[in-house]
């Protein structure tokens, strides 16, 4: 059933499509590439934050640091390469004195990204050290702490802009759309982080969060090494949150420290949402959830702007009364024989199958 | 006779409430200890010191000759010290299953194995135990959904799959349908016999102790009351009076 070697042809097929579509996708619907790109990003978040909150139980208020640090780095890299960051950020933004042509564009790029996800893991291993320790609501409204922590401290450094914010370096004309790129970027880095967590949720790694969430104590009395676990989980999820970052930040095209970086209110709250609207603790609940998240967020704000934040807040409750447990946790009590839960009606190993 | 666990003079206090006092006890390795006593004389408390959930006041414990007094719960579960809980915890939104197959002994196992795929002879044992248990049956369910008393038979194999030289059960039979009492019985003395696991069992039903225990302690009041054979536990005075209540 588990086993990665028997993939099923209709499983195989989802995935083919799922990924031909992303492919196509910018092509056959240009005017939604950007939202596009911010779906697949979205997809990544909600997948992070559901290996932490819905796999292991430790719901993370707070994944907004490791998006905001890979935000930073990513920007600060691009440019400290070839000028000083300083500099750059007291002229808001460079205009005439910082120009990037193509090669020192990419490159910045390409080496910030990488930066961004080792910041991001040694951030997540340090505080995850510190504030893993805790249990339940503790850790939720400490993690929602640290976000608006560091939304602070970003907004009081003057070398990263401060609160007047940073702007990353504008693409070169020579590049054509890089909007596409990011699309791809995010695109790519999506089917990473689906594969990286399907991986690591199909090692006894997975067992182990899985064990975590439902009974720490039990874990630790069976000698499990539980603090490594789970600051092991959540700097796994930081690599890619930091990344992600990174490309948030140049698809933003501007980055405010409290409302693009550590967006704690909007993004930090959203990745929740969409894990939960598409099912806590599976593999397939926070793609499906980023998906209905996005195209409802879109629908409203196109339609009903004004009253967007009420539409979402009806979505709310919605899932909260009628899908508690996400769209994909219905279909498994609704299906639990698809999922492997089933009744084996031979009492023992030996005995034939009826 | 080697002595697998060394309880020296243990003490532990609440605040004013003395839980545990100067209590020693050891259990030899291969045997099966019984530990008796009325609700509150602090069967449970000395559990809970004795696998490292909270210091003692005072005293020492040993186990395999090792100083453990100090260490930290899952430490002393990798040494091959194991206890299941009075309310019984199994993993909830595993199947079982999964629940055995994360129960394996984590000793002399790197972290860096927890990476690894699941292997097949894990599952193959996985399943021999659950077997064992009676509960092969239900093997994929969602462990959080069978009943209490199939919940205990389910931590129960949990702590077999782990294979600890000694494990200590508060109350296994508590909330067992009364025939299947028997068959848990059988179970207990045959991982015992054949599994090589030394047993240390909290239990209120007599039968079953006495049955059981080739050694057997009895708590009241915090402190060690007696300690003897079954037989000689039965007939002692201090233990009925601690029971039933004396004049």
């Amino acid at each position: 059933m588990t086993a990665i070697g028997k993939i099923s042809v209709q499983r195989l097929s989802l995935y083919i499509a799922v990924v031909a579509f992303g492919l196509v996708a910018p092509y056959l619907f240009p005017a939604y590439q950007i939202q596009m790109t911010e779906l697949w990003l979205f997809v990544v978040f909600a997948l992070t934050w559901d290996l932490v909150g819905g796999q292991m139980g430790y719901n993370s208020f707070g994944n907004v640091v490791f998006i905001g640090i890979g935000v930073y780095a990513c920007a600060v890299v691009q440019v400290g390469l070839y000028y000083d960051v300083g500099a750059y950020t007291a002229a808001k933004g460079g205009g005439m004195n910082f120009v990037f042509d193509s090669t020192q564009y990419l490159t910045g790029l390409f080496l910030g990204l990488p930066v961004a996800a080792i910041l991001a893991a040694l951030a997540a291993a340090a505080l995850g050290t510190a504030v893993l320790g805790m249990r339940g609501h503790y850790f939720a409204i400490c993690t929602l702490g640290l976000g608006i922590a560091m939304g602070e401290l970003a907004g009081s450094w003057e070398w990263i802009g401060a609160g007047s914010g940073m702007t990353p370096p504008e693409p070169p004309d020579g590049l054509g759309d890089t909007n596409r790129l990011f699309y791809f970027m995010s695109f790519g880095l999506a089917i990473i982080t689906f594969c990286a967590i399907a991986w690591l949720l199909s090692t006894r790694f997975g067992l182990a969060i899985n064990a975590i969430r439902d009974g720490e104590d039990k874990a630790e009395a069976m000698g499990l090494y539980t603090t490594r676990i789970k600051v092991t989980a959540w700097t796994f999820a930081a690599v890619f949150l930091g990344i992600a970052g990174g490309i948030y930040g140049n698809l933003k095209r501007f980055i405010d420290p409290v409302d693009t970086a550590f967006s704690g209110a909007t993004i930090g709250v959203w990745m929740i949402l969409m894990a939960i609207l598409g099912g806590k603790g599976s593999l397939w609940g926070p793609v499906i959830g980023a998906i209905v998240f996005q195209v409802f967020k879109e629908l409203t704000w196109t339609y009903f702007l004004g009253w967007q934040r009420v539409a979402l807040g009806l979505l709310i409750v919605a899932i909260v009364v009628f899908f508690p447990e996400g769209i994909m946790g219905w279909f498994k009590e609704k299906f639990p024989e698809r999922f492997g839960i089933r009744v084996d009606e031979r009492l023992a190993r030996e005995e034939e199958g009826s | 006779m080697t002595m697998l666990l060394e309880v020296q003079n243990c003490s532990k206090r609440f605040g004013g409430v003395i839980a545990n006092q100067d209590i020693s006890l050891e259990v030899e390795q291969g045997s099966i200890v019984g530990l008796i006593g009325p609700n509150g004389s602090g069967k449970t408390t000395l559990f809970n010191s004795i696998v490292g959930y909270h210091p003692v006041d005072e005293g020492s414990i040993r186990f395999k000759g090792e100083e453990i007094t100090s260490l930290r719960v899952p430490q002393i579960a990798r040494l091959g010290l194991l206890r299941t809980f009075q309310q019984t915890t199994i993993y909830g939104g595993m199947t079982c299953v999964q629940n055995m197959l994360i129960s394996t002994s984590m000793r002399n196992v790197p972290f860096s194995a927890l990476f690894s795929k699941q292997q097949g002879e894990y599952e193959e044992r996985a399943e021999e135990l659950l077997e064992f248990v009676g509960l092969y049956q239900k093997r994929r369910l969602i462990a959080g959904e069978l009943s209490f008393g199939q919940q205990k038979l389910l931590e129960f194999a949990m702590a077999l799959m782990n294979g600890p030289d000694l494990l200590m059960l508060d109350e296994p039979t508590a909330g067992i349908n009364p025939t299947l009492i028997n068959g848990l019985i059988d179970r207990l003395k045959k991982a015992n016999e054949e599994f090589g696991i030394t047993l240390l069992v909290i239990e209120h039903n007599m039968r079953v102790i006495m049955n059981l225990a080739q050694h057997i302690y009895c708590l009241a009041h915090g402190e060690l009351l007696a300690a003897g054979l079954p037989a000689d536990i039965q007939n002692d005075q201090r233990v009925i009076d601690a029971y039933l209540g004396a004049h």
